[in-house]
């Protein structure tokens, strides 16, 4: 099962595993997703151009979720397509797509509870680093990056504070130097401060890797706070897309859609 | 939208027409088909009772077998005391169902207990280890009388009837009206709060908690009215068979029940009539059909019995991932759009009666 | 006293085979979170081919070998074929299923081989040395010792010392988060369905010699037992089927010895009872639910 070899793909041709120098672009396009019977959006077209980190913001239910669960794969859309550096990932498994440089840290506590610290973050590695020697100095960097980890190596998902865990899933996703990023309402009950710490550490590695960012989050003001861009999403469509200084500044906009 | 006593009535309605027909059938039939008649309605008993069980709060019980064991052995063991002190006919036959309610239902409580707590595999693995268990206890037990089992006291026809009704037809009708009084009860629950309250613990049981309903109190009502009901289809197996042995509820039975209600469609109480008809009259047509064709007599042995399991299990299967709602929820989804066709504007669909 | 060391003795012999199948079910549920319920048909079936071509070849270990062979492929053939048909959302589709498939299974293997039993030959002798008098294990015990003791360290191994085996452990604990890490979910399912049902086969094989003889209900009751064993042991852990099995293997043999055999089903059963309704973690169990 060793992911190094290349493996012919599904429908498209694929790289054998992604370059980490380029950083890619994402994109969506006429995105029509529902869940048995509702729809939930309807044709979205979205861009997130290289190595920009762009808030997506809105109130719950307006789709924040289901759109990056369509963006990695584990939703299908009914219909248009999602574009990963010029290519379309419609026919890509979840598990390919991330070969292809795509991570996400999905909503809630994803870390895997019963694993340890050390065995989160290998796990996020193994596709990338299989030779043991190599991913072992990947995990100590990520040790370097989130010193609070470092002190809890042995310790088990679930012996985690909230803070700690969602460290970790950020690490974890990081560690295989993925070229675009989804973060999931990674702020959901942590304080103020931890966020804080989360999303400069997060700032300053996308600036440093030239990493794509697509952020979802309730938690507008450190959102835009750490973001280029940002857009709104209300009911399922995309009702504001500017400037992250330029939301924040207008108040209208805040108190339709983002309730302050 | 019907209301609770509208459902009510046409729960009661039906179950008055099919007894009438079922009866009525009994002048039609043979004496063997009536004999088919008689077993298909005890072993409807338990069917309707675990396709509830199975279908509306997602227990998997392999142990029904045992239930109605439990029933036929709670009619021996009543029957034949009674019999000794004189007692005859109708009221001999009440007493022994009697009996056969008692015991099933303390056998359907402890399981009930049982049930509420365990997860789905670990209900399954217990009963499964139950069923195994049973010839060992029917041994250890001398009441029970081991392999042989014990003898039920023969219920012949009644004098009143003497002459008209065959005896085989006689069981039938025992067996069928048997069966109209524990089928009923259970259809105006599943069609009532109860039915509800099943629903609901199944879906979410975190949910239902918070609506004010006990996950473990429902959960054992269902077990306790399904063994009720098996145990007067055990009780009615042991008057049409005029003995009860651990051989006759054996696991294999136990399967065939389940195979019952999963292909007659879970939850539906007319798919447990569905698949209590097919379990008693497939394996009986596979093996005429085995014989008719004539082959050596050792590949005959081996096919018999063989190929109605075989037949079963695939079915078992296909049901399961092509038409997970059974036979009942695909006909009755057919027999819905032909009647709503002709219905003048009813709006809004019934979730409590069907499915 | 030389009854109960020669009870004892027994009991372990028996013991390790039950262990060695609850193994099988400790896999399949790391692998894949479930209780397959046609473990034993399945094994059985491998076994009928170990069956042939010991019968070919003259050679038990040539059937060994293709006993693991054939098990992998019939959990290759029912994960791959079959249980992902499922929908998956509850466990009742996947055990109505197993239990179609036992029926299909157990009724095929009726039909062509008919219902006697068809002894096997042990590799080694089953007679017990005798120590002080005193009949202890055979050889045939002691090599069914080193063949659990060995799948036991083998599997620790796999699971807790290789990246494959963290990716199986991650692919049943946490599937969604696992393909969002580059894991190949689909695949290490179908790896633990190999895994689980070579190892089962394994056990039915050395268990064959023991008994009457093969035939389609040759592991029914070792399924029940080796599911009170995992249970007791905890589905989660290896060393706890190991251990579970012993005490299920010398509680039964203690039991058949001292009140004899037609009690043992109602032992289990007891057994069963007392730990689903007592101690729902079993022994060792890492963690998990059982209660609703």
């Amino acid at each position: 099962m060793s992911p190094a070899t290349p493996r012919p793909a599904t429908a498209a041709a694929a790289p054998a595993e992604a370059s980490t120098a380029a950083p890619a672009a994402l994109g969506v396009e006429g995105l029509t997703v529902g869940y048995a019977g509702a729809p939930v959006m309807a044709d979205l077209t979205l861009e997130v151009p290289a190595g920009q980190i762009v808030a997506l913001l809105g109130a719950n239910g307006a789709g924040k979720t289901t759109l990056l669960r369509t963006v990695s794969g584990l939703l299908t859309p009914r219909s248009g397509r999602v574009v990963l550096d010029g290519e379309d990932l419609s026919a890509v498994s979840v598990e390919d797509r991330v070969r292809r440089g795509l991570a996400q840290v999905p909503e809630g506590r994803s870390v895997v509870a019963e694993l340890s610290v050390e065995e989160n973050l290998h796990l996020g590695a193994l596709w990338k680093i299989p030779a043991r020697r190599a991913r072992r100095d990947a995990v100590e960097a990520m040790y370097d990056a989130f010193e609070p980890l470092s002190r809890r190596r042995r310790s088990l998902g679930h012996q985690l504070s909230g803070g700690e865990r969602q460290m970790l899933s950020l690490a974890r996703a990081l560690i295989a130097e993925p070229r675009v990023l989804l973060l999931d309402e990674p702020s959901l009950g942590l304080a103020p401060r931890v966020v804080a710490q989360l999303l400069d550490t997060l700032r300053d590695t996308a600036r440093r890797t030239g990493l794509t960012v697509l952020l979802a989050e309730q938690n507008v003001t450190s959102a835009l706070s750490v973001a280029d861009r940002g857009v709104v999403l209300g009911l399922g469509e995309i009702v504001a897309d500017a400037p992250a200084a330029d939301i924040a500044a207008d108040p209208a906009l805040r108190h339709a859609y983002l309730g302050f | 939208m019907t209301t609770p006593a509208q459902r009510r009535r046409a729960v009661l309605v039906r179950s008055a027409v099919c007894t009438l027909l079922a009866v009525g059938a009994t002048f039609v039939l043979d004496s063997y088909a009536n004999y088919q008649l008689a077993t298909i309605a005890a072993i409807f008993c338990a069917t309707a009772g675990l396709t509830l069980l199975v279908g509306l709060t997602g227990q998997l019980s392999l142990g029904h077998a045992v239930l109605m064991a439990a029933g036929g052995y709670g009619y021996a063991l009543t029957a034949a005391p009674l019999a000794d002190a004189g007692v005859e006919g109708v009221l001999r036959i009440l007493g022994g169902l009697l009996g056969a309610l008692l015991l099933a239902g303390a056998v359907g409580g402890l399981l009930g207990l049982a049930g509420a707590r365990l997860r789905g595999p670990y209900l399954a693995g217990l009963t499964l280890a139950l069923v195994i268990a049973l010839p060992a206890i029917s041994t250890q037990v001398p009441a029970l009388g081991g392999a042989q089992g014990v003898g039920v006291p023969f219920e012949g026809v009644p004098d009143a009837l003497g002459g008209v009704v065959s005896i085989e037809q006689w069981h039938a009708w025992v067996a069928v009206l048997v069966a109209a009084l524990a089928v009923t009860p259970l259809a105006l629950v599943r069609s009532g709060r109860s039915g509800l309250r099943m629903r609901a613990v199944h879906d979410d049981e975190t949910a239902a908690r918070l609506a004010g309903i006990s996950p473990a109190r429902v959960k054992t009502g269902a077990f306790v009215a399904g063994a009720l009901a098996a145990g007067l289809g055990g009780g009615v197996l042991a008057v049409v068979t005029q003995n009860v042995s651990p051989g006759a509820y054996d696991l294999a039975f136990s399967l065939l029940l389940l195979v019952a209600v999963v292909v007659g469609g879970l939850g539906s109480i007319g798919g447990a009539a569905v698949g209590a008809v097919l379990v008693v009259l497939l394996p009986w047509l596979i093996d005429t059909a085995v014989a008719a064709v004539g082959l050596p007599s050792e590949l005959e042995q081996r096919l018999s019995g063989n190929v109605a399991v075989l037949v079963f299990g695939a079915l078992l299967i296909a049901v399961t991932v092509v038409w997970p709602g059974g036979l009942s929820h695909a006909l009755g989804d057919r027999i819905r759009s032909l009647t709503t066709r002709f219905r003048p504007s009813r709006t809004v669909p019934q979730q409590l009666t069907e499915r | 006293m030389d009854r109960i060391a020669f009870l004892l003795a027994t009991g372990l012999a028996r013991g390790l085979v039950i262990a060695l199948f609850a193994l099988s079910l400790v896999i399949i549920w790391r692998a894949a979170r479930i209780v397959n319920f046609a473990q034993a048909a399945m094994a059985v079936v491998a076994v009928f081919v170990a069956f042939a071509v010991t019968a070919l070849t003259d050679s038990f270990w040539l059937g060994l070998v293709a006993a693991l062979v054939a098990g992998a492929v019939v959990g290759y053939a029912v994960e791959r074929w079959l249980i992902r048909l499922v929908p998956a959302r509850t466990p009742l589709p996947g055990m109505i299923v197993a239990i179609g498939l036992v029926m299909v299974l157990q009724a095929g293997i009726g039909i062509a081989f008919g219902p006697q039993h068809r002894p096997m030959a042990a590799p080694f002798s089953e007679q017990p040395f005798t120590v002080g008098g005193v009949p202890v294990l055979s050889p045939y015990d002691l090599f069914v010792l080193l063949v659990a003791l060995g799948v036991v360290g083998g599997l620790a191994l796999l699971f807790n010392g290789t990246t494959l085996g963290l990716q199986m452990r991650a692919s049943a604990m946490a599937p969604e988060v696992s393909r969002l890490l580059g894991v190949r979910v689909p695949r290490m399912v179908t790896l633990g369905w190999m895994l689980s049902a070579a190892v089962a086969s394994l056990a039915v094989l050395l268990l064959v010699p023991t008994e009457l003889g093969l035939n389609a209900h040759s592991g029914d009751v070792l399924f029940v037992h080796a599911f009170t064993v995992a249970v007791l042991g905890g589905l989660d852990s290896p060393v706890g089927a190991l251990v579970g099995g012993i005490v299920v293997g010398v509680l039964i043999s203690l039991v058949t010895g001292f009140l004899g055999a037609g009690l043992a089903p109602i032992a289990v059963l007891a057994l069963l009872t007392l730990v689903l309704l007592v101690r729902p973690g079993g022994i060792f169990a890492v963690k998990e639910a059982r209660t609703a």
